[in-house]
């Protein structure tokens, strides 16, 4: 490792910021742990992604150019979201295919920017984390983490490291939870029956807790599980690597 | 046929709420994906078979006019004709005035999703004709009087029962308490009723899953061998293809074979893969007197040179259909029309116009599934999002969802009033669900509510405690 710590921004994403603010906490004390400088501008909202989906490019690009313009300091960029890291990886180059300058600075931030599993599991490469968390669990591969990103292997590998904690694998990890961003609340019937299919599998596992790496999938499964009355705790993966549970509620359920 | 796909709402109701096509639905995904999937790691140069059948394609929509011209003058040197059909109507007319010629009374037909698009079976029935659907599943649905809901598998929406309930209701020349209950009884029915049609009919009508532009030829595949028969019996021979079908050389045929079979039900080769190149020539010992290729635009060219020509390469081999978590949640009658799934999401609209069909790009979450498993690698996500910005700057769909967008825009473009906007909500609705963790109502809410609880937030954001500890930098 280089003798001065990589500096990373962190990009908080607004679910973590909003919702669950104990996740994005985890994230600084797991890059802490592998030797990172951790800042967190304040000139962050969102990634733009709702608009960009939404076909509000204009606003997507925007929020975009906000987004390169507050992260230009940093070695990296890492955020606890494959769906955000997606937009900014993937689709930031493709909101300035006709501005050249703003496609340069977007490739560069596209560049430097991780996913935090993939962050701590294939770039940082610290020491193994390490931890205890007696349960069994099972992983929902998010879409975009998935397959923009290739995020598979990554949280698992660092999971590996947590003694006592079973990962029990269902049919469907990688089928879309049906939250979609806007889509779970336009189509609800349809993310309903998306959703059931995946609490249905989850259940069939007999695991006690759901992890993830995506606050928006995470909040709909557990919405889902919780209305219809199952006890599994949903977690963001970086709360059980950091070693965090005890201090801060899973989703869903009161604060501690 | 009409489009039902502005009632896209209302369809996914009748859908979720229809029992038989929800039990239907369930075993989908152990279908054909399953299958795909033991195709897939049989044949390790699958990804490279998938780029090389993209850039066949490619190439010939790069050179499209010249492709088509190719295989027309083919066609003729080998005694056939082509009608050059801008639209539905002028197919239906070309149709209908070969029919008209040859005197015909029964026309057999082939599966053929251009059939659907042009609706060639009311028109064919307004005029006095009576069409047969003989490939099993267009049999049942013609029966039934419903539209396909997939493209490769147009009755997976149905039970045995409801097959064995349409057969005796239309099959009433059979005793009406015979058993029905074995698939392969309704099978042996089906083939006995079809056979009387094959040997009767004046006129065969099939789509084309290629047109060779090299020899003029059309590739047709199949798993029953009624394409055939549909091809080699009746007098007169009518091909309906859209223009994107043509590819360059025989060899090209192959290479894009080998991708179809395998991405639409796992097997290496359809059952019956067939070839025909114009009529029956006097050496030969069957074939039809006369061979027509209708060729289809119906907003194909618009396409072309646009955003959306990716989707051209599409081969129809259902794959995105069968792996979309929403056509497994709804099936593919809600869509409204001829097509289903990711492809149809994209086709639709771009073939019956966007005001009609708004839902349809929309009712996607962009899971990506689709183009992963897409042979041609056509990017279909990046095509549902164009078509939602088109919608967007068109002012298409409902205003209360745009405003609220642009409202969150605005807060999202401000970060110190966002802050500050977020720091009284969040602080809000924390303190309201302090108590459960969760709330399962709440105003405004409702799309999300009707379903599922939705976390209270902690309280304070990421930021103010970050802010708090002295974490904080500008």
């Amino acid at each position: 490792m280089s003798p001065s710590p990589a500096r990373v921004g962190l990009f908080v994403t607004c679910l973590v910021d909003l919702m669950r603010p104990a996740v994005g906490f985890a994230a600084v004390k797991l890059l802490e742990d592998a030797g990172c400088a951790v800042s967190v501008p304040l000139a962050q909202t969102c990634c733009g992604q709702p608009a960009f989906n939404s076909g509000d490019n204009a606003d997507a690009a925007a929020l975009a150019r906000q987004v390169i313009d507050a992260f230009v300091d940093y070695d990296y960029v890492v955020a606890p979201s494959g769906s955000c890291c997606g937009t900014i990886k993937v689709h930031y180059p493709e909101l300035f295919a006709d501005d050249p300058e703003m496609l340069e600075r977007a490739r560069d931030m596209a560049a430097r920017t991780y996913e935090l599993t993939t962050f701590l599991n294939d770039i940082i490469k610290a020491a193994p984390v390490e931890g205890r968390f007696e349960r069994v669990a099972t992983y929902h591969d998010s879409c975009s983490g998935l397959r923009e990103l290739g995020i598979k292997t990554q949280p698992r590998a660092l999971l590996a490291g947590i003694a006592g904690l079973e990962i029990r694998e269902m049919h469907t990890a990688e089928t879309c939870c049906g939250f979609g961003g806007l889509f779970c609340v336009k189509y609800p019937g349809i993310s309903e029956k998306m959703v059931d299919v995946k609490a249905d599998d989850i259940i069939a596992t007999g695991a006690e807790v759901l992890l993830g790496g995506d606050m928006g999938c995470l909040m709909n499964m557990a919405g889902r599980l919780q209305r219809r009355g199952v006890a599994i705790e949903v977690r963001h993966v970086a709360e059980v690597l950091a070693g965090t549970t005890d201090t801060a509620a899973s989703i869903g359920e009161a604060q501690k | 046929m009409d489009s039902t796909a502005h009632a896209f709402k209302n369809n996914v109701r009748t859908a979720l709420d229809d029992g038989k096509l929800q039990t239907a639905l369930k075993l989908f995904p152990e279908g054909f994906p399953v299958k795909r999937r033991l195709a897939m790691d049989r044949l390790p140069e699958f990804d490279a078979l998938r780029d090389a059948a993209r850039d066949i394609k490619n190439h010939t929509l790069a050179h499209l006019d010249h492709y088509l011209e190719r295989f027309e003058s083919k066609v003729i040197d080998s005694g056939g004709q082509v009608h050059w059909c801008p639209d539905a109507e002028s197919a239906r007319q070309t149709v209908l005035a070969i029919c008209r010629d040859a005197g015909a009374k029964t026309v057999t037909k082939g599966k053929s999703m251009i059939g659907e698009e042009i609706a060639i079976n009311e028109s064919l029935e307004k005029a006095g004709l009576r069409p047969v659907e003989t490939d099993l599943g267009e049999y049942i649905i013609q029966l039934r009087h419903e539209p396909p809901s997939h493209i490769i598998a147009p009755a997976i929406h149905l039970s045995k029962d409801q097959v064995a309930e349409a057969f005796r209701k239309q099959h009433t020349h059979l005793p009406a308490d015979r058993p029905l209950e074995e698939p392969a009884v309704l099978l042996d029915e089906a083939r006995a009723v079809l056979r009387r049609e094959f040997l009767a009919a004046d006129v065969g009508i099939t789509g084309a899953n290629m047109l060779v532009a090299e020899t003029g030829s059309m590739v047709l595949v199949t798993n029953e061998g009624n394409g055939d028969l549909t091809q080699t019996l009746p007098r007169v021979q009518i091909v309906i293809a859209s223009i994107e079908k043509v590819v360059p050389t025989l060899e090209d045929a192959t290479t894009i074979l080998r991708v179809l079979a395998r991405s639409a039900t796992g097997q290496e080769m359809s059952v019956y893969t067939t070839f025909t190149t114009g009529p029956k020539r006097p050496e030969d010992l069957d074939g039809p007197e006369a061979y027509h290729v209708v060729l289809l635009d119906n907003g194909r060219t618009k396409m072309l040179g646009s955003e959306f020509q990716d989707m051209l390469r599409c081969i129809r081999c259902g794959a995105c259909i069968n792996h979309c978590p929403v056509y497994g949640a709804i099936g593919g009658h809600a869509y409204g029309w001829v097509y289903s799934g990711p492809m149809g999401a994209v086709l639709i609209p771009n073939l019956i116009g966007v005001e009609a069909t708004a839902d349809l790009p929309n009712a996607s979450t962009l899971c990506g599934r689709c183009e992963d498993v897409c042979p041609m690698r056509i990017p279909l996500p990046r095509m549902l999002r164009q078509l939602r910005a088109h919608q967007f700057s068109r002012n298409i769909g409902p205003s209360s969802q745009r405003y609220g967008l642009r409202a969150w825009a605005f807060l999202a473009r401000r970060p110190a009033l966002y802050r500050l906007a977020m720091r009284l909500g969040v602080g809000t609705l924390g303190a309201w669900g302090r108590r459960r963790g969760r709330f399962r109502s709440l105003p405004l809410a409702g799309g999300w509510t009707r379903s599922r609880d939705l976390a209270a937030p902690a309280g304070q954001t990421f930021q103010q405690q970050w802010s708090a500890r002295g974490g904080a930098r500008s």
